[in-house]
């Protein structure tokens, strides 16, 4: 074949027809959800993360905690008895970066939000060996040690702002106030016990 | 809630890109077929030579091609079964959320009635039926012990369900109660009140409640400050209040006894900062077909 020849050996065209053909994909998988009300309206109920939850969940991912717990019930009785309703697109629409993972060492946390007491957080951050014998799960003391300066919150949520969370400016301008001083810990819990809580008891 | 489908551009859009790449792909494997269509092989070389090494123009071994196919023709067949194609559903009408409702249905067909008949017993039955209480006992490990531990003995900050000792009462009324809408214990900071001095004394005082050993004079200070501000929720006896949580200071159980520190120092963090212990509520979560299991098994824990 002539053209097979011709394109396999030019390999700047063979790159661009790749990625024409890779992005048929995205075409018909990806772009189609823009539009669906499903995926581009949140639950009712739902609030943005408030300063100090943006700075905990900064401080989930900085951790790495996605890397072994998944934020994302999925729609089988063996999760939904565990955890709880399953999860829902509405629910991630203002997830920037969406922190769903893909690997479960822990348990998922979609859901976790008051379903332990603080001080349980506290004491299992800490050190999780002094709540859950077996667990092998790092301890992270830093977090009790490390307090915020709120320096860069209110840039987050403009950033936020202008990716479509409907953040108020009087929000912003509060945000320094209202993060700076708190510890890490404190800010990581008040992340954790807002999660997944707009969707229970429906 | 909300609309599930797409919306009718972008559904086409979907089919029609959908389509064009299978129909692309079955286009490609006939047209890179070579012309010998029925030998295996050929004595024509495709025309290089790297090192002396020549290739075979050979056509593709039919099993091979044959596979091509079949995978083209399985992606369609699995277009007409499930959705994919745009907003059709497929011919089997699945969906991911239909099969978890057909889960939750034929669960709740096989225990609905056992759920039913634990629910019709009262707890005091239950808490001496094996069946019941081997239910009970998963349910707490599953929900219960990653605080109360396994063995239900508590750890520093939680309490132990298995002794005599209720902070908010161990009768099987009580105990649902806790189960159905939680806990919150609020000990407020006494620092600011009594200062370093007053923390001391009160501390004395409350160890010398349970007969420890404790400083005589700083004791007969610390009743001072005892009756003015614990005695209201502690007593004045300091055998405590169910009604409002406040434990007990006249016995040997120390829910906030650091591993770390003495039952005296331990009693004056908790003056000196506070306590904020919560139960979170369960019955949102579990329903009362568990919660009922759960109380049995927990008041069967303390009737041993």
């Amino acid at each position: 074949m002539k053209a097979h020849d011709y394109i396999e050996k030019r390999l700047g065209l063979l790159g661009a027809l790749i990625v024409v053909v890779i992005s048929f994909g995205g075409l018909a998988e990806i772009v189609p959800l823009f539009h669906m009300s499903k995926t581009t309206t949140p639950i009712e109920g739902m609030k943005p993360w408030s300063a100090l939850q943006l700075e905990g969940r900064d401080i989930y991912i900085r951790e790495g905690c996605h890397v072994c717990h998944t934020q994302m019930v999925r729609p089988f009785r063996a999760e939904t008895e565990r955890y709880g309703h399953y999860s829902v697109a509405g629910e991630s629409v203002w997830e920037r970066p969406f922190l769903w993972g893909s690997k479960r060492t822990g348990p998922d946390l979609a859901r976790v939000g008051g379903r332990y007491s603080d001080d349980w957080h506290r004491a299992h951050m800490y050190n999780p060996r002094d709540v859950v014998p077996e667990s092998n799960m790092p301890a992270f003391p830093w977090l009790f040690q490390n307090r915020l300066s709120g320096e860069d919150t209110a840039q987050k949520m403009r950033v936020m702002q202008t990716l479509g969370v409907p953040y108020t400016d009087q929000e912003i301008e509060s945000a320094r106030e209202a993060v700076r001083g708190k510890t890490e810990i404190e800010a990581l819990i008040a992340y954790l016990q807002g999660l997944g809580t707009v969707m229970k008891g429906q | 809630m909300f609309n599930d489908s797409l919306p009718t551009f972008w559904s086409i859009w979907v089919a029609i890109i959908t389509l064009l790449v299978i129909f692309g792909c079955l286009w490609l494997v006939m047209a890179v077929k070579k012309s010998e269509k029925y030998k295996e092989e050929t004595e024509n070389t495709v025309g290089h030579a790297f090192d002396g090494i020549e290739e075979y123009d050979n056509p593709l071994p039919r099993w091979w091609y044959m596979k091509f196919l079949g995978t083209i023709v399985f992606g369609l067949g699995y277009l007409v079964l499930y959705p994919g194609l745009g907003n059709f559903q497929g011919i089997l009408n699945w969906s991911s959320t239909g099969q978890w409702q057909e889960e939750m249905a034929a669960a709740e067909v096989k225990y609905g009635p056992v759920f039913a008949a634990f629910g019709d017993k009262s707890i005091e039955e239950l808490a001496t039926d094996p069946a019941a209480l081997e239910v009970g006992g998963r349910l707490f490990a599953n929900n219960c012990a990653v605080c109360h531990g396994s063995g239900a003995k508590g750890a520093y900050g939680f309490p132990n369900l298995t002794d005599e000792d209720w902070l908010y009462g161990g009768s099987p009324e009580k105990i649902k109660e806790s189960l159905n809408i939680g806990r919150m214990a609020n000990m407020p900071a006494w620092q600011g009140i009594l200062g370093d001095a007053g923390i001391e004394e009160t501390a004395h005082y409350v160890v010398s409640l349970s007969g420890r050993a404790h400083d005589e004079a700083l004791a007969a200070k610390g009743q001072a400050h005892y009756q003015q501000y614990c005695a209201a929720c502690h007593m004045p006896t300091g055998q405590g209040m169910q009604m409002l949580g406040a434990p007990n200071l006249t016995d040997d159980v120390w829910l906030y006894k650091a591993p770390n520190l003495t039952v005296l120092e331990s009693v004056k963090q908790t003056l000196r900062h506070g306590r904020q212990g919560v139960m979170p509520a369960q019955l949102p979560r579990l329903g009362e077909d568990k919660v009922h299991l759960l109380t049995a098994y927990v008041y069967s824990l303390s009737q041993q």
